[in-house]
């Protein structure tokens, strides 16, 4: 049996998990949740006859039936909402997968923790930022070699797949994705930068990766954990790609990618919705495998 | 007589030619001389902003926060500024410096992006900062568009908005236009300022053309040590600013003594118009990959220009220093083959 999920958040990264979870068979879109009955997102949704709440989260709330139905809620709206949402969908007793940059559940970047995540009793996970999703597989590919006594990371996008509410609160891409990077990539200390490029037609999203260790760098050991977590998170990011490196420099390894998007709901140069969504995905997917083993049990 | 107020960057953009090595006894001295020959601000930072330290932009020798401690209890009469680039610093960065004496915030964006700088601005302003908005790259912008960023800005409570040439690659006219398009659009009570880069061999010219164009606000650096061919050195700048009997406050002399004694002389830095830093400003490429460009043509074995050139044609903005290492590896791999003709940006 499906999983059944809701979306709340009808802007450009809610409708691009839509047609994510519309491609995915073990997953079943129940209702898409906004706050303007004129958007895009839920006239996409009604078209495709899933329920369109234009109300809010207590639009979804009061509809008994659909809430019934829900396992699983996707937040895609932000980080002041995700604050007043999370309690009422722990409350309903569903759980929260956050793309907002609220952080109130633990840092989830699938190929280094979801495991170890969802086989606790956590109900609320944090997907951190898009510049988070795209490098911290690479930071913690190199510190489960050695250790990272510092983590970089620069994070290139279009300036047109930056909605308003990345560009209003640039601050905290910065800050939770530096977090992240010591929380979750294992660097003893971290920095994030963000930069948005306005060319036409718009840049693929390009993330750099450049990390201290604090011994010399096993080259050959570090190459080999680079390229097969590109190849974990291709997985689930077909567009994922490693362009250059590792590149040595003494105890500087530096990598370099880029992200080209599936184009599911924007064009393919915003990779950095992209790796979001189907990392987001990528939990719900891993939500139904869990769940499936434990009713086949 | 018009006044035309000069903020000297020399530790802040003169941050670059030195690859951010400034020692707190440099800071101090010279700091302590521009505020002596009248120089009405100065701005300390890295330089690519606060909290610029870092692999993609190289390591400050000291941290950021020491310097601008350091270069305020120094000054007496000079008005202590930073620059924050939205993206790189944070507002929790601009109040550690405002705690140790900045009292101007300059908030940098690409020219098109000035809606990323919203809040930087208004917790500046919050901190009683006087506050500038810092539109980088700005050749790459038409003037009517980039007064439309400029009065994003000034809505946000910007007291000043510079028109930033990063890249050395304006034209007069082109410098012209832009200030005049800003002067027209904003606000009467709301000042025009001008970075130039040296890059064309422009940068007094245009600083001038951009007084006459409507500025009040302009940026030097002693021997004009800044990013590429640096800037409008501020001693050409003051020297010919009292030859139009424009007023500006400062002791042409003391800022002689600063760039020809410590600049010149004790660092030995000089940046001037060559192959590359023509190249930047050729093909519009922002002044700071310079230096690292010459690192990755060391490295790599390709020539500076070359790789500038190839990182213009992928119409990189500021800050992105890593595609210099990337076009680099690629140029590398590809020697031998002819690269397609540049045409001027």
């Amino acid at each position: 049996m499906a999983l059944n999920v809701a979306v709340i958040g009808s802007g450009n990264i809610g409708s691009d998990l839509m047609f994510k979870i519309f491609r995915n068979k073990n997953l079943k879109m129940i209702a898409l949740v906004g706050i303007d009955p004129n958007s895009d997102g839920l006239a996409r949704a009604r078209k495709h006859d899933v329920a369109a709440i234009d109300t809010g989260i207590e639009g979804l709330l009061a509809r008994q039936d659909l809430m019934d139905q829900i396992d699983l809620i996707f937040d895609a709206t932000s980080a002041k909402a995700h604050a007043y949402n999370a309690p009422l969908i722990a409350k309903a007793g569903k759980f929260a997968v956050d793309l907002t940059p609220a952080a109130i559940g633990p840092y989830i970047i699938p190929p280094l923790n979801l495991k170890q995540h969802l086989e606790g009793n956590v109900t609320n996970v944090n997907m951190v930022t898009c510049g988070g999703q795209a490098t911290i597989p690479i930071v913690g590919a190199i510190s489960r070699v050695q250790p990272v006594a510092y983590g970089e990371i620069v994070a290139t996008i279009a300036s047109k797949s930056a909605g308003p509410g990345t560009r209003a609160n640039i601050d905290e891409f910065t800050e939770t994705t530096s977090k992240a990077i010591e929380e979750v990539g294992g660097a003893k200390r971290g920095k994030a930068i963000i930069i948005l490029n306005p060319a036409e037609p718009p840049l693929i999203m390009r993330d750099t990766v450049h990390v201290l260790t604090e011994t010399e760098p096993d080259q050959a050991a570090i190459t080999a954990s680079v390229q097969q977590m590109v190849a974990d998170v291709q997985s689930y990011v077909p567009g994922y790609k490693l362009k250059s490196g590792p590149v040595f420099d003494g105890n500087r390894v530096s990598v370099f990618l880029e992200v080209t998007g599936a184009a599911h709901y924007l064009p393919a140069y915003a990779g950095n919705l992209d790796i979001m969504t189907a990392a987001a995905v990528r939990v719900a997917q891993e939500v139904y495998e869990r769940r499936s083993a434990l009713v086949g049990a | 007589m018009p006044k035309v107020r000069i903020t000297d960057v020399s530790l802040r953009d003169g941050s670059h030619p030195v690859f951010h090595q400034f020692t707190l006894d440099q800071i101090v001295r010279i700091a302590g001389a521009l505020d002596a020959a009248g120089v009405p601000v100065l701005e300390v930072a890295h330089g690519d902003g606060l909290a610029g330290s870092s692999i993609q932009y190289g390591f400050s020798k000291v941290p950021d926060l020491e310097l601008i401690e350091a270069a305020a209890a120094t000054i007496k009469q000079a008005k202590l500024a930073v620059l924050l680039l939205p993206g790189i610093g944070t507002i929790h960065d601009l109040k550690e410096a405002h705690k140790r004496g900045a009292k101007m915030a300059r908030i940098a964006t690409h020219c098109t992006e000035a809606d990323i700088s919203a809040q930087h601005i208004a917790a500046a302003k919050e901190l009683g900062m006087e506050t500038v908005g810092f539109l980088m790259m700005s050749h790459m912008l038409e003037p009517d568009a980039l007064a439309a960023q400029a009065k994003l800005m000034e809505s946000y409570g910007a007291d000043l908005i510079y028109v930033v040439d990063s890249a050395g690659a304006q034209t007069m006219d082109m410098v012209h236009d832009r200030v005049t398009a800003l002067r027209q659009a904003l606000d009467a009570k709301t000042h025009v300022g001008f970075h130039a880069h040296n890059n064309l061999g422009l940068g007094v010219g245009n600083a001038v053309t951009a007084v006459k164009a409507g500025a009040d606000n302009i940026d030097g650096a002693c021997r004009g040590l800044g990013a590429g061919a640096g800037n409008a050195a501020t001693e050409a700048i003051v020297a010919t600013f009292n030859k139009m009997g424009w007023e500006t406050g400062i002791d042409l002399y003391g800022v002689m003594d600063v760039a020809e004694d410590i600049i010149g002389g004790e660092l030995g830095v000089t940046p001037i118009v060559n192959r590359p830093s023509l190249v930047l400003g050729y093909a519009g490429v922002y002044s700071s990959f310079l230096r690292h460009a010459e690192n990755a043509s060391k490295r790599f074995g390709v020539p500076a220009f070359k790789i500038l050139e190839e990182v213009g044609r992928r119409k990189a903005v500021g800050g992105q220093e890593d595609l210099i290492i990337e076009c680099a590896i690629e140029l590398a791999a590809a020697q031998g083959a002819p690269a397609p003709e540049l045409a001027a940006v």
